[in-house]
């Protein structure tokens, strides 16, 4: 029998999709792909991430190689141009003809410019593509000021990238609100007002009539209202338009609006055309979201199975949740309350800046829809809800409504959730079907996701996936291997809990009891800093020595030439000008690089191992003490120069961040923690970003906890406001404590509060309330590790056998051969392989 | 007759269940001591193939799956300290030495 032809038109995520669809069901098609760009199908969602440092790379769903592997025929930046709907086949634009029997379009969309004089110039962008990105981020090089045209979902996925770019930023809406069509008047207005306060200006009600040059700036636009914009780069993210010109060309139906028409089966008007995704129009609507799409990718691939019935297509829930600018926003069915005799319940909070509204049946038995602006935590419970048609608790109200008196909203824990429960949306993944693959032997989270794909996608069912996969691993008995490392099978917490109660004082002590084997680099450092977060020895303690990592045995940080970094501590960055000289002298005596550190001090790179002692003792003799930059510790208190000089302040930051590093100077805990207090409102410290931020008040200090830059950045949460110094210092005591006590290993706050049950609330009852009696002996502990504060490096200088671990060699005092340096801009830096094997053959 | 060996350095000079470095015949050589085993001390290079960098002995001690290893400091492979392999990438190994301790000396050899 001959083979089927199949040719794929377009290779995004939809087209891409389709044939994994195909290649599932390994029956004997024979598959062309064609895609216009020049790379395979990549992750479009994430696409913004780029400009936060990912590598486009990353986004990759597919390579040239898979399909070859498995026989498909693709081409890549040769797209179709024409059907010939009666020969069968389809040419692209270098020339090329595929006959096929059965064609998919999955064209996608284009971005929409609005018909604008002048948009057509070269600061004029679109923002779909990477190559688009490359684009942006080439203009953005000698541009200040950047604008988005579009307040919807893309358009502040582009207003986020060009402030990644470091560009002023604007959004220019037509419309009178923002994301106007997930969001309701109130949740639109809430989503404006925090994402102006990120700095970001919002233009509403802007009908763009004209683009030109600008005085200062390159462009001008000017709107119908006859005000004016300056800007030196314009990208359009105003809607998308189905990719149909192939369609309507050949003569296959197309909406009055532009889209394919398909049926319910994916079908065009010609039975051997199908359209998936963004292209096709379904019942008057273009689905312009990933998860439709791959429904639809899904419902044309099952048309190739042989089967009685075939599943349909019937549409798909729009039920979003994002997260834009660091804005959480969630929208579920019907956000804007159409349906007749709807009841609407509004929760609105303009201190926390949250917005929560539900749309509920007549019968208020029903949720019908959803907003949710700064604050997602309710979207999955609500979203089960709303899918799986749950009846609602007797006062609707409380799904929104913030927990008094202890009272947390009713969680809907995994057992409650029926098996057809959509868990994950983008892969169509049931709770039935997680519940299957674990009774099929799939036995733990990373088991399950590789057999369901659930959660691979834009990873929005994350936390849920896990309850699930949890509750399920225990309902079958079975146990969810949390413990460490092969050494102990315990979690980070029962650790704690163990040397705690047993008072065990050492990690030979704890192998002993609890453990087996020699231990590792895992629970090695892991346990070491436990028995400092308790006792607080000191860490070259004899039978402490062997669990450090490098950095915390020889107390600086290791680079990558294996040379060390110092940094003395500067608390709240405020420093003398004796203590500069003193710095600047011992680095230019052993000709150290030095740079200015993100926490406001200052480091000095480039000593070997046996240098350090005497830079030490140099640097304590200018008063100068270890800045623990090398502990899994409180590292820095930022701060801004507060009202003792500035005209805005409020309050003295500076003074309060040296007395706040100086209360926790040292304090080991599962991760590094970074500190910062600001003197007013204006945020100079950017303590938001911070473990623990301190803003001052008119009225006291407003308290922010949980925060993280970095890799993954997360806003600090508003714990507690106007607090005076003495309450400030208790929360600030119990939390850390508790964070100490509770977190995984090397789990930031940032990642320890995300995981945390209960979330913000339970953390503001346990150490505001006292919910579980544990605050004064927090609060002990933390007195504990405050009185026995020792600088470590004065201890080790004194001590002439600590200080002999700092030879390069135990039987020699030649130094690394190996350690070379080049300068560069007046300082020294590491030789690169090259210059290193010239400069080591060169002294040989 | 047997030529005498090379002494490298004291056992005092050693770290219970941590390493040091020293330098034989103009080699660096990573020095582990584990004054319980039948075998107390453990020498390997110092040189760590994938970083790049004189630094093993800087590296934290421990057993995975009953192998005596060392994790680099740099990048936290794991090397094995009786044959020098690396468990994490096979390309990589280190020069495996023998030493012994007699009396209170550490001897190369």
């Amino acid at each position: 029998m001959k083979k089927l032809r199949m040719v794929v038109a377009g290779n995004g995520m939809v087209g891409h999709h389709f044939v994994d669809q195909i290649l599932a069901l390994s029956t004997d098609i024979e598959l062309t792909v064609l895609g216009a760009e020049t790379r395979p199908a990549y992750d479009r969602v994430h696409l913004s991430e780029v400009f936060a440092g990912k590598d486009p790379k990353d986004l990759s769903l597919t390579s040239r190689e898979y399909y070859k592997e498995h026989n498909v025929d693709a081409h890549f930046g040769d797209a179709v141009v024409a059907i010939d709907r009666d020969n069968k086949s389809v040419k692209t634009e270098s020339g090329r003809t595929f006959s096929y029997d059965k064609l998919i379009l999955a064209t996608g969309s284009y971005p929409f410019v609005p018909p604008i004089k002048g948009s057509e110039c070269k600061e004029c962008l679109t923002y779909r593509t990477i190559d688009d990105l490359g684009e942006i981020k080439a203009n953005a090089k000698d541009a200040k000021i950047g604008v988005v045209v579009g307040g919807g979902l893309l358009g502040l996925e582009c207003a986020n990238a060009l402030k990644n770019l470091g560009l002023e930023t604007h959004v220019v809406e037509f419309a009178p609100g923002l994301m106007g069509v997930q969001l309701d008047q109130g949740g639109s207005k809430m989503l404006r007002r925090k994402i102006e306060a990120l700095g970001v200006t919002v233009h509403t009600s802007k009908a763009t009539t004209l683009i030109s040059e600008g005085d200062d700036t390159k462009l001008r636009m000017s709107f119908a209202d006859e005000t004016h914009l300056d800007t030196d780069m314009i990208v359009f993210s105003a809607g998308i338009r189905p990719y149909d010109q192939l369609a309507r060309k050949s003569g296959l139906e197309v909406g009055e609006r532009g889209g394919i028409v398909i049926d319910y089966h994916c079908r065009t008007s010609d039975s051997d055309i199908f359209a998936i995704g963004e292209c096709a129009l379904f019942g008057k609507m273009i689905y312009g979201l990933v998860a439709p799409g791959y429904r639809m990718a899904e419902i044309a691939a099952q048309q190739f199975v042989d089967a009685d019935e075939k599943p349909s297509f019937t549409g798909a829930d729009m039920s979003t949740k994002l997260k834009l600018l660091g804005v959480d926003v969630g929208s579920i069915g019907d956000a804007h309350g159409k349906t007749a005799d709807s009841i609407c319940y509004v929760f609105s909070d303009e201190k926390a800046e949250t917005y929560k509204r539900i749309v509920v049946s007549a019968d208020g038995k029903r949720l019908l829809g959803a907003v949710l602006v700064g604050d997602c935590s309710d979207y999955d419970t609500l979203l089960q809800y709303y899918l799986n048609e749950i009846d609602l608790p007797g006062s609707p109200e409380s799904m929104i409504l913030p927990a008094t008196d202890g009272s947390a909203a009713p969680a809907l824990g995994p057992a409650a959730l029926p098996a057809t429960a959509t868990i994950c949306s983008c892969h169509n993944v049931s709770k039935g079907d997680i519940v299957n693959a674990m009774d099929a032997g799939c036995c733990g989270l990373p088991d399950v996701k590789s057999s369901t794909k659930a959660s691979t996608g834009c990873g929005g069912c994350a936390a849920l996936l896990k309850n699930i996969v949890d509750h399920e691993m225990e309902a079958r008995g079975l146990e969810v291997n949390k413990s460490i490392c092969e050494h102990f099978q315990f979690t980070r917490q029962e650790l704690f809990h163990l040397i705690k109660v047993e008072e065990i004082k050492s990690f030979q002590e704890m192998l002993d009891k609890h453990g087996s084997g020699r231990g590792c680099d895992i629970c090695k450092p892991a346990i070491g800093s436990i028995l400092a977060s308790l006792w607080n020895d000191y860490v070259l303690q004899e039978n402490h020595v062997q669990l450090q990592d490098t950095n915390d045995t020889f107390l600086a940080n290791m680079q990558k030439n294996g040379t060390y970094s110092v940094v003395p501590r500067v608390p709240g960055g405020e420093i003398t000008p004796d203590q500069l000289i003193a710095i600047g002298e011992v680095g230019k005596k052993y000709n150290l690089y030095t740079k200015i550190t993100g926490g406001q001090r200052i480091d000095l790179f480039g000593a070997t191992l046996n240098q350090l002692p005497d830079i030490w003792r140099e640097l304590i003799d200018a008063g100068l003490e270890t800045g623990h930059a090398y502990g899994k510790a409180v590292r820095t208190v930022k701060s801004c120069v507060g009202s003792t000089w500035c005209r805005y302040g409020v309050n003295d930051s500076v003074g309060m961040a040296i007395h706040i590093e100086n209360r926790y100077k040292g304090l080991r805990a599962p991760h590094k923690l970074k500190f910062a207090v600001s003197g007013c409102t204006r945020e100079c410290a950017e303590a938001q970003s911070k473990d623990v931020g301190v803003i001052a008040t008119e009225n006291g200090w407003n308290l922010y906890v949980c925060g993280n830059g970095g890799m993954k950045p997360r806003h600090a949460d508003l714990f507690a406001t106007d607090l005076d110094d003495q309450t400030l210092i208790k929360y600030i005591d119990r939390f850390l404590m508790f964070y100490i006590r509770t977190a995984d290993r090397l789990q930031r706050t940032s990642v320890w509060m995300e995981n945390l049950e209960g979330g913000l609330d339970y953390l503001r009852q346990v150490v505001i309330e006292d919910s579980l009696g544990i605050g004064e002996e927090l609060e002990a502990q933390m007195h504990h590790v405050v009185g026995t504060y020792q600088c470590e490096w004065k201890t080790t200088i004194e001590n002439p056998e600590k200080v002999k671990r700092f030879r390069q060699f135990v039987n020699s005092n030649a130094s690394d051969d190996n350690v070379v340096f080049v300068e560069e801009r007046g300082q020294m830096r590491p030789a690169n392989e090259v210059e290193r094997q010239k400069l080591i053959a060169k002294s040989a | 007759m047997e030529k005498a060996k090379q002494v490298v350095c004291q056992t005092q000079d050693l770290i219970p269940n941590s390493g040091v470095c020293a330098l034989v015949n103009g080699k660096q050589v990573a020095l582990f001591y584990f004054p319980e085993d039948d075998q107390p001390v453990r020498a390997v290079s110092n040189w760590d193939p994938i970083g790049q960098a004189n630094v093993l002995s800087r590296g934290i001690v421990g057993d995975l799956k009953g192998r005596l290893v060392v994790a680099s400091p740099l990048y936290k492979q794991h090397f094995d300290l009786k044959t020098g392999e690396c468990l994490e990438d096979d390309q990589a190994k280190l020069e495996v030495f023998p030493v012994s301790i007699e009396e209170n000396l550490v001897l190369w050899g």
